[in-house]
Order: structure tokens, then C-alpha cells, then sequence
């Protein structure tokens, strides 16, 4: 899966959770998850089962720790895709 | 880990510890009571001369079972930690409250694990009276840290 086709996924994903919608309509690769689109840190959890749950992968700790913005996330996802 | 260590390692005290006993607690479901006194400090105000328990304080009380007490018992399931000094945060709350729960009324709270991850708890929680009514009803989710 294209990095571009992970992303618009993810955007669906981080949706309900988000609080800054301008930042949300111009999501980029660098979007950070709390400073920019403002999302309440506990739903980042949230947010990691919705993307295993689409993606049909398993996140562990050290892999959410990165999941900090857009880039890292669709980075991680695509490792775990390739070595699914 | 048993009903009384739960309680003992719960990080409360008089006058907000709002957990009586654990009756049942397994990987997935957690029970516990707790008796409203009629000589609890909020009465006095809530409301006038019309004593009701407020629904922050329900909330409350399913939160220190369904979420503060079930989240002890399933880090105590994991290896190596450290329970003497656990640090709680309440991350969301959204529930119905369906009957009013009166001074010296004791009620029962069931919660159900939704998720318990990346030291994140999620609950749906039931709070009923003596009559076996539904009193609250709802989802909580936590974060409970070792």
C-alpha cells in the first residue's frame, strides 16, 4: 500500500478524535496529532486499536511511542504490513 | 490479588473513597458496592433541605470500581509491578444517570472491560439499587500508571 493510500485512511481514522478541524482540512505529513490537531493524549490509544483494527496489524509499546504524527504513524503501519 | 489488597492499594481515603467491597473480579469484569451515608459532607448541599446523591459522585464511585479498582487488579496480572504507588487519571466519562440514589442507599457497580491497553483502561460500566434498578449507566475510561 502507497504511503498516500495509508494516509488518507489514517485521516479517516483520527476524524472524531480530532479538535482542531482548520489544521484537520489541511492535514499534512507533519500534522502532529496533539499540537495540531489538538487530540486528547488518552485518545491516542483510541486511535492505535482503530489502526489495528483496519489495517488488521498489531501495535506494540514501542511502536506506539512514535505514533506521534502522520509520518511516524503511516511509517509504522507500513512496516508492519510488509512484515505481516 | 484479593478484594481486600485491592482496596488497601486503591490511592483514597475518607472522605473520597467511594468503594465498599469487590465481590467478584476476573480479566474481564469487575463487581463492587458501596453504601451512601447519610452523614456524607454533600448532603448538607445537594440540595437544600433535599438530600440527593449528585451524579459526579456516582460517576465517582463506578470510577473507583469499575475503572481505579479493576485497573489495580489487571496490573496485578502483569509481571514485576509495582503497585505501592499507582497514578491514576480519569481521561472520559459518558453516562445516564436513570434513578436518584438517596442517603443510606447502597448501590452495586458492574463494569465490563471494553480495552486494556498502552496502560489505557476502558469501561462500560452499570450501577444498580437495592430493587435491582438501573440507577447509571455508561462508558469510563482511565489511565492507570505503575
Amino acid at each position: 500500500m502507497t504511503s498516500e493510500a495509508i494516509q488518507a485512511r489514517l485521516k479517516q481514522i483520527v476524524k472524531p478524535y480530532v479538535n482542531n478541524q482548520q489544521n484537520f482540512e489541511n492535514l499534512t505529513s507533519e500534522s502532529n496529532f496533539i499540537n495540531d490537531l489538538e487530540i486528547n493524549s488518552a485518545n491516542l490509544v483510541d486511535i492505535v486499536l482503530d489502526v489495528e483494527d483496519e489495517f488488521d496489524i498489531r501495535i506494540e509499546n514501542d511502536d506506539m511511542e512514535k505514533m506521534m504524527d502522520v509520518e511516524a504513524t503511516v511509517g509504522v503501519i507500513q512496516k508492519k504490513l510488509t512484515t505481516k | 490479588m484479593k478484594s481486600s489488597e485491592i482496596i488497601s492499594k486503591l490511592p483514597y481515603q475518607e472522605p473520597f473513597l467511594y468503594v465498599k467491597t469487590i465481590d467478584e473480579v476476573s480479566d474481564k469484569f469487575i463487581k463492587g458496592s458501596y453504601t451512601f451515608k447519610a452523614s456524607s459532607w454533600f448532603y448538607k448541599g445537594h440540595f437544600k433541605n433535599n438530600p440527593i446523591t449528585p451524579g459526579v459522585i456516582l460517576t465517582e464511585c463506578a470510577a473507583q470500581i469499575g475503572l481505579a479498582s479493576f485497573g489495580l487488579y489487571l496490573l496485578s496480572q502483569q509481571e514485576n509491578i509495582n503497585l505501592e504507588q499507582v497514578k491514576l487519571a480519569m481521561t472520559s466519562t459518558t453516562v445516564e444517570f436513570l434513578k436518584p440514589v438517596l442517603p443510606d442507599e447502597k448501590v452495586i457497580v458492574e463494569a465490563e472491560k471494553m480495552y486494556f491497553r498502552f496502560n489505557k483502561l476502558k469501561s462500560s460500566v452499570k450501577m444498580f439499587n437495592m430493587s435491582g434498578d438501573l440507577v447509571l449507566r455508561g462508558e469510563l475510561a482511565g489511565v492507570i500508571l505503575p
